[in-house]
């Protein structure tokens, strides 16, 4: 038997009243292992205005590039600390920030190694369907193997890739530009 | 343990375009380039997991969320969470939302001027069960105005936000209600092409979970993408 998935539909503009309840800018608990970082930014639309009402979810893996798996204990150690999902929504100004740990860079089934990275959904008023899409790393010896990395052509890899916004702090820059120059990439999963 | 297989993409007309400019707020948020089509990881096809810690149990039934009861029709939506194999999907997180029977979102932004009930906050979620069902008890939403065009209406709808197993199998949609006249004119709903895709997100009369005396039964399954097959390419 094959069933058709269910349709999408646009979370629309009053998302917040549910989907508020689990915002949560720290995705990693306290006790995770790793490199503390911050991720922030703005998500800006056709005619580079901002999105003041997009909502992010984030989900990644551990230090060690071990993501929770189904059915595994909350505290088992595959997990302890991270939970690896996050959801922030955008304020007025169209930004949102979310701090967590490093991921770890992982490998797929046939053995290769992933870069390290953080899977991202986009909803918001106007989309239909979510955007999905990916943050990488700068500085990251690993992304030149990355698989899908490597699939998205050159000149627009940039869009992938967080910037530096302080060393010292760990902190980084990664902006939603939906149309136009610098066109983030969205992928079809 | 065996591994995960890659999901299947689904038939392009049964989901929505991006950009379909009936809906205006498409035409300056819908990316231009074309997406990037790339194989599952194991990124994709892990995703979190909500234990029975994570939801409220009472949040469920909307009518019962305050003092008092809300006003309006009292209704049951229920249904199940099935994979493209039907297997149920288990334990997974589903948020609802929606406007009170006046039409009106419980939100800051909504101008509709229709009344607030302070007695319905019109959120809910819950886990659903062994064989993936789920139940929410709550108030027929009303239909509400909006800007896309001139005399725009939206028909009546709950919005549905449901996980699954894997990140790539998040799914958030709206069900419609069956009769409803205001379907053939939205664009929000036409915007999928596939007459019977659509029909799918119209909910089902349901006598069977219909509480005498108390509130109609309404049926709407969901299903999401994943099945145990992999896909073979032409
Ligand atoms: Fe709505």
């Amino acid at each position: 038997m094959s069933l058709v998935p269910t349709s999408s539909q646009t979370v629309g503009p009053f998302f917040s009243i549910a989907l508020g309840r689990l915002c949560n800018e720290n995705i990693a608990a306290g006790t995770a292992a790793g490199e503390c970082m911050a991720i922030a930014g703005r998500v800006l639309d056709g005619d580079g205005m901002p999105v003041p009402d997009a909502v992010l979810e984030i989900w990644q893996a551990d230090a060690r590039g071990i993501y929770p798996r189904n059915g595994e204990k909350e505290d088992s150690s595959t997990a302890k600390g991270l939970c690896g999902f996050g959801r922030v929504a955008t304020n007025e100004h169209g930004e949102f920030r979310f701090v967590s740990v490093k991921p770890g860079s992982g490998s797929d089934t046939e053995g290769r190694e992933h870069a390290p990275h953080l899977l991202v959904s986009i909803f918001m008023r106007g989309l239909l369907t979510r955007l999905m899409t990916r943050i990488y790393f700068p500085d990251e010896p690993r992304n030149a193997n990355d698989l899908v990395l490597g699939l998205v052509p050159e000149e627009r890899r940039d869009t992938l890739i967080a910037k530096v916004a302080d060393r010292a702090a760990g902190s980084f820059q990664w902006n939603v530009i939906l149309q136009g120059t610098d066109e983030t990439v969205f992928f079809e999963w | 343990m065996s591994e995960p297989v890659s999901y299947r993409l689904p038939h392009l007309s049964t989901q929505p375009p991006l950009l379909h400019p009936a809906y205006v707020s498409s035409q300056k948020r819908a990316p231009t380039l074309p997406l990037i089509r790339a194989p599952h990881t194991s990124s994709e096809l892990s995703g979190p997991i909500f234990s029975a810690s994570s939801v409220e149990p009472r949040i469920c039934d909307l009518t019962r969320q305050s003092s008092g009861a809300p006003i309006g029709e009292r209704i049951v939506v229920s249904g199940k969470v099935l994979d493209e194999d039907a297997r149920p999907v288990r334990h997974t997180l589903i948020e609802i939302w929606q406007a009170n029977a006046a039409g009106r979102y419980l939100h800051k932004k909504d101008q509709h001027d229709a009344p607030l009930d302070p007695h319905f906050t019109g959120c809910g979620h819950t886990l659903t069960d062994d064989e993936g069902r789920y139940r929410f008890v709550t108030v027929r939403p009303g239909a509400y105005p909006w800007r896309n065009h001139a005399n725009a209406w939206r028909p009546a709808h709950i919005h549905f936000s449901v996980f699954g197993p894997a990140f790539a199998s998040r799914l958030v949609t709206q069900m419609y209600f069956p009769g409803d006249v205001l379907q053939a004119y939205d664009p929000i709903f036409n915007s999928i092409a596939d007459e019977a895709a659509r029909a799918r997100l119209v909910a089902g009369f349901d006598w069977d979970s219909t509480i005498p005396e108390t509130a109609l039964g309404f049926r709407f399954d969901i299903v999401l993408r994943g099945s145990r097959v992999t896909p073979m390419e032409k």
